[in-house]
């Protein structure tokens, strides 16, 4: 037996989530593009979380016999030289490259707001020093930096992770130190401090939640760029080994077999790398719309 | 003392560069120093045994403090000291050397291509915001930003080589049977032309066409995505609108008012471009084969050859610095309103 709800807080519970998901409906309707984004976003979730149970074939499974054969109707992606099937490798790769560039750009967002919301907040030495460090940062082209830490630190994933997050955290720190910074003397901060609210605890619940909101398109943006920037580091060869599959180190090994025509190898993972940056391109657009109308391009 | 500002203005910024140049040498240093790994391993090489590590410790001073190994480091680069290539045995400045003018121009005739593209069409994409030529314009930039510079080379040279045959194989700078052209800049196309071998020339021309092609394609996004938002702003303002009111021809507002004032802001976004066509370079570098300090870097970090990978970072960060200073430099000089105020 239920006991019944008084009316207000019927009312008062579901009403904003109710508004919430009418004005993403509208966003994602208004704007086809966003739809499509939001449609091609939800198939790469499902490919990196279930992926090792949809595809056809064992990604690893060797087979000499059907080695560099075309797609066709029993391998759709073709197979590659060693007679893996390409489809399965590319759908089982989702998950790595998500989870490389999901862990670098959140390893990037909590350090970057860290840094930065003290930078911006207590000002002062602690400004200069994280100011100096992350001009120093900047300073290198970030490719080039994220492959030469990877080769002094080892050549390993996390490596990988780690460098990718390292230059992908500027970014973030200089977003929450101008976003803290605008608002440290505003009113509502003065309100906190005067019923009794220490430093940090402002900083973390009255200042920090005002920066969020360019900060989600900003990872949005920038995980289709810790994406390339991952699979940029595999294609050269750091970070995952082979035989695991993973788009970038996959177009490596195409690569070699373009030049003879085959290009179902390379060209899948590609296209599979390419459509994985494209949907975070066009979602922190579409973000943008949704949290930020003002701002639409 | 009255020193011209424009002068005062140039010299400060030379001024800023150094605490980016100081930065970059702590960084550098510290990436074979302070990080997990051995670096006498590295160094020594994957078949040595404890000793010749611990000699190799020796002879490169890892086994002393920290700023002691740090004012050596210094000293060795003053000197042009970045150590000796384990792989070829080669002292690593001198192979830079020989193979930066290759990079070097790869990415300059990326560039050019690059500006000469984007510039236009941004103007043109300004002009008229939702016309056909804004909406190429967005696609272009989408594009640009999403496409993965490897794949993007790999498409290119499957179209172009293997398809259409137009395109040399991608290997290198020249035909295997034409000679480089005579040493005086080390810019192929410009040596070839300085002897006058129109045969070399075409062969150079050819194989830069595709690597700079795709270089081109993902510098060409931010440009393009800038100079349209800046000529939106320039042509939105006020003295647009005296100009247009005081009855200038169209062409004169657009390139003399509006694009002149457009072209500073997309100067100074040149700086991030750089960073990224620098970084992808060495992609680009990767799939045509081309012999630059990007597949140097490469073939470095696959057999842990860290003296060569530590002085490949090290250029690619003065490269940087060094461009940015340029840009900024004739930013400074360029701008009338700059050093005006003071």
């Amino acid at each position: 037996m239920h006991a019944p709800v008084p009316a207000s807080i019927a009312a008062a519970g579901p009403a904003p989530r109710y508004g919430w998901l009418r004005h993403l409906r509208h966003v994602v309707t208004g704007n086809p593009v966003t739809g499509v984004a939001f449609a091609l976003f939800l198939l790469l979730v499902i490919a990196a979380l279930f992926g090792p149970w949809l595809v056809p074939y064992d990604p690893l499974a060797t087979n000499a016999a059907a080695a560099l054969q075309p797609p066709s109707a029993a391998h759709w992606f073709g197979t590659d030289q060693l007679g893996r099937d390409v489809l399965s490798r590319v759908v089982v790769a989702t998950r790595l490259d998500l989870a490389i560039s999901v862990a670098a750009v959140a390893l990037a967002f909590v350090a970057g707001s860290v840094i930065g919301g003290l930078a911006g907040f207590y000002g002062g030495w602690i400004d200069r020093v994280a100011g100096r460090c992350l001009d120093t940062i900047m300073a290198f082209p970030l490719f080039v930096l994220a492959m030469g830490i990877v080769a002094a630190a080892g050549n390993t994933v996390e490596n990988i992770v780690y460098a990718t997050a390292l230059i992908n955290l500027p970014f973030y720190a200089r977003m929450v130190r101008a976003e803290v910074n605008v608002r440290r003397e505003a009113g509502f901060v003065q309100a906190a401090r005067l019923s009794g609210n220490g430093g940090l605890r402002i900083l973390a619940f009255h200042l920090f939640p005002n920066a969020l909101p360019p900060l989600m398109i900003q990872v949005s943006l920038n995980m289709g760029w810790a994406i390339l920037n991952a699979a940029g580091l595999s294609f050269i060869g750091l970070g995952v080994r082979p035989p695991t599959p993973e788009w970038g180190i996959m177009v490596a090994e195409g690569a070699n077999f373009i030049v003879s025509g085959e290009w179902w190898l390379a060209l899948f993972p590609g296209a599979a790398l390419m459509l994985a940056v494209f949907t975070f391109n066009l979602l922190g657009d579409g973000l943008r719309d949704l949290v930020d109308p003002q701002r639409r391009t | 003392m009255t020193v011209p500002p424009k002068v005062r203005l140039a010299g400060r910024r030379l001024l800023q560069a150094v605490p980016a140049l100081l930065g970059i040498i702590i960084i550098t240093f510290l990436l074979t120093r302070a990080l997990p790994g051995d670096p006498a391993v590295y160094f020594a090489g994957p078949a040595a045994d404890a000793a010749s590590i611990a000699e190799i410790r020796h002879r490169l001073g890892l086994d002393r403090s920290l700023p002691e190994q740090f004012l050596t480091y210094v000293g060795d680069l003053a000197t042009g000291n970045l150590g000796t290539s384990i792989s070829t045995g080669q002292p690593v400045l001198q192979e830079i050397i020989t193979r930066l003018p290759a990079s070097l121009e790869l990415t300059l005739a990326a560039l050019l291509i690059a500006v000469g593209v984007a510039v236009p069409l941004g103007v043109l994409a300004a002009t008229r915001p939702d016309g056909w030529v804004d909406h190429a314009c967005r696609f272009v930039v989408t594009a640009g930003v999403s496409l993965p510079t490897f794949f993007t080379g790999l498409a290119l040279v499957y179209v172009f080589y293997y398809l259409a045959g137009w395109a040399p194989a991608p290997m290198g700078r020249l035909d295997i049977i034409s000679l480089p052209p005579e040493h005086v800049t080390g810019f192929y196309l410009i040596d070839a032309l300085l002897a006058g071998d129109v045969a070399v020339a075409r062969s150079v021309l050819a194989h830069l066409a595709l690597p700079a092609l795709t270089l081109a394609l993902f510098t060409l996004a931010p440009i393009a995505r800038m100079t349209r938002a800046a000529m939106l702003q320039a042509l939105g303002s006020e003295f647009i609108r005296t100009a247009r009111a005081a009855g200038l021809s169209r062409r004169r507002i657009l390139i003399v008012y509006a694009l002149r004032n457009a072209l500073l802001p997309v100067v100074t976004t040149l700086g991030m471009v750089f960073s990224f066509a620098l970084g992808a370079n060495v992609l680009v570098e990767k799939v045509f084969a081309w012999p630059g300090i990007g597949s140097y870097a490469v073939e470095a970090l696959v057999v842990s050859d860290y003296a060569a990978v530590q002085g490949f970072v090290l250029t690619m960060a003065l490269l940087f610095v060094l461009l940015n200073l340029v840009i900024d430099l004739t930013y400074t000089l360029i701008d009338p309103r700059l050093g005006l105020e003071e």
